[in-house]
């Protein structure tokens, strides 16, 4: 019994950890309609940046924010210079960005070498803790946090604030948004970069689960499809729905569906 | 008929088994592009998972090859086991079209690459699956290079012309059709479903027959070969070449294995030039390099 609550509150925490890859590539996907075969190389791209950052003494938590920030960064410029031009063209998205994510992979194999690099856990974060009696690993739990303030920070970001409404009026009317004064152009860089953002934040927060390798990239970018194909590109209400499949599956293969072995 | 002469003729001139070597790769990954064109091309259905059959043709003539099979066993199993697993990913893929398509076609390549990788006691992992020596059909040994070339060049032959007589076909119309208007073939009659159905078959067929004289080639598979890497190499080749033309992607197959062999001579990024072309091409020649080309040579005559 308490092997299977185990089990299933690891899988949730995975889960939350797709969900801020997915969260990212969903914006960029749903709203933008930009097939972002980058995302994944984002993800693993964060993870790197935090890893060169960690070893030179910065705290972990600064790390992720300044990892995800460069992902950021880099994600605003290649949607400024590139993706901008390829507007509306999606098999040349397809093609671009995959191309991208072969440059990323192998600039990140030159500079980071192809060994596996392990983020340590946060300090305050090791260890167990102990909840209705059974102890569970506290980074794994404070995932789940996380993912939950995510989700909700970015419902309230869409729904509730007046970015998000700009956002929306642009995805569904772009013409008609530029009449009303909205500058469309800059508010899909902001979306790209906070998509990418949350793809390079997820690499980190990742990295004392999974630890950074070459063609990581490769294998949570078809997650990141997969979990916004099950749950519907654009509404981040499905994400809490698809939190119960995900569980489902995780639980009777918690190594994954290819069949790694849990760390 | 010139350039059949020429082709025929390649282990004379051309001078070294290396270039004989390239020259069979050129060939298996012309018939590759040519399968993934009818697709990508001619039915307008971007896949980007085609190296997934690629590789299960070549996995499934290894497997039936150690369990001591003869060559024409090996063949027919590994094209049936191909076409049934096309099948499949095809009733998945075909829910969507444009970028839906693509989306489930990297997923299920991805698929076969997990199991590839992870199914050890199946595909032995990452160390792939070896075959001792290549069979000989019908009693011809394949053992030296330009033997090799010759029964490539056969079989890459029956490809082309097999792909000439699609494109000429009422078939081959209607693939066109349903990718230039599906709404209207519909209305008109037309199964659109069946015909993309039957077009990813076709397309499957090819690639498993690369993947099979890959296999006889290499005498050795691993899960490199159906990585999304291939996939991507297979559709920049189509896209470099130029896609919907008949021999658009045998050209783009040569140059993507040309720039690959000397690329890798010099630097060992080949990974980063390859996606370095990707992006060069859409953003630079997004019609293809060959009308692109015509079109910046047309550009700077007229300055």
């Amino acid at each position: 019994m308490s092997l299977w609550v185990v089990l299933a509150v690891n899988s949730i925490t995975f889960g939350g950890l797709l969900f801020l890859l997915s969260a990212g590539f969903s914006l960029i996907f749903g709203l933008m309609k930009i097939p972002n075969l980058t995302h994944g190389s984002f993800f693993m791209l964060g993870a790197y940046v935090a890893t060169s950052l960690i070893a030179r003494g910065f705290n972990f938590w600064v790390a992720a924010l300044v990892g995800g920030l460069f992902v950021a960064a880099f994600g605003g410029i290649i949607e400024r210079l590139i993706l901008r031009r390829l507007a509306g063209a999606e098999l040349a998205q397809v093609l671009v960005t995959l191309g991208l994510s072969f440059m990323i992979a192998d600039v990140c194999l030159m500079v980071w070498t192809g060994d596996p690099i392990r983020i340590d856990t946060p300090s305050g974060l090791r260890g167990a803790t102990s909840l209705f009696g059974m102890g569970f690993p506290t980074y794994r739990l404070a995932i789940s946090l996380v993912a939950v303030i995510f989700a909700v920070a970015l419902w309230a970001l869409l729904d509730r604030t007046r970015l998000g409404a700009m956002i929306r009026a642009g995805v569904d009317d772009p013409a008609m948004a530029r009449v009303v004064g909205i500058r469309v152009s800059r508010l899909f860089t902001i979306v790209f970069c906070l998509g990418a953002w949350l793809a390079g934040f997820a690499g980190v927060m990742g990295g004392p689960i999974l630890s950074v390798y070459p063609g990581l990239d490769q294998e949570m970018l078809p997650l990141a499809l997969v979990v916004v194909i099950l749950g519907g590109s654009g509404s981040l209400l499905a994400y809490v729905v698809l939190f119960l499949p995900m569980l489902i599956v995780l639980v009777v293969r918690p190594q994954g569906l290819f069949g790694r072995p849990a760390l | 008929m010139a350039a059949l002469a020429i082709l025929a003729t390649v282990p004379f001139w051309v001078g070294g088994t290396f270039y004989v070597n390239i020259a069979s790769q050129i060939l298996f990954y012309a018939i590759f592009a040519l399968g993934v064109n009818v697709l990508a091309g001619y039915a307008g259905l971007v896949t980007l998972g085609h190296a997934g059959l690629f590789g299960i043709a070549a996995y499934a003539a290894a497997k039936i090859m150690n369990a001591g099979h003869g060559h024409v066993t090996v063949a027919t199993g590994a094209l049936a086991v191909t076409l049934v697993v096309a099948a499949v990913f095809a009733v998945l893929a075909l829910r969507g079209t444009g970028l839906g398509f693509v989306m489930i076609t990297v997923a299920l390549g991805q698929i076969v690459w997990g199991v590839a990788y992870r199914w050890i006691s199946l595909t032995n992992g990452d160390n792939g699956i070896s075959i001792t020596g290549r069979p000989s059909p019908l009693g011809l040994s394949l053992t030296t290079p330009a033997r090799f070339y010759w029964a490539t060049l056969i079989v890459f032959v029956i490809a082309v012309l097999s792909m000439a007589i699609f494109v000429a076909s009422p078939f081959g119309a209607s693939v066109r059709g349903t990718r230039d208007q599906p709404r209207r073939m519909n209305a008109l009659g037309y199964h659109v479903w069946m015909i993309r159905f039957l077009a990813f078959l076709f397309s499957a067929f090819w690639s498993g027959v690369a993947g099979l004289l890959y296999l006889y080639y290499n005498q050795f598979v691993s899960p490199q070969a159906v990585a999304l890497t291939a996939s991507a190499e297979a559709l920049l080749m189509v896209i470099a070449g130029g896609s919907a033309t008949l021999l658009g992607p045998v050209a783009g197959a040569g140059l993507v294995v040309v720039i690959k062999n000397v690329a890798s001579a010099y630097i060992e990024r080949w990974n980063f030039v390859l996606g370095a072309i990707f992006v060069a091409i859409v953003v630079f020649m997004p019609e293809g390099l060959v009308p692109g080309m015509a079109r910046l040579a047309r550009r700077a005559r007229g300055r």
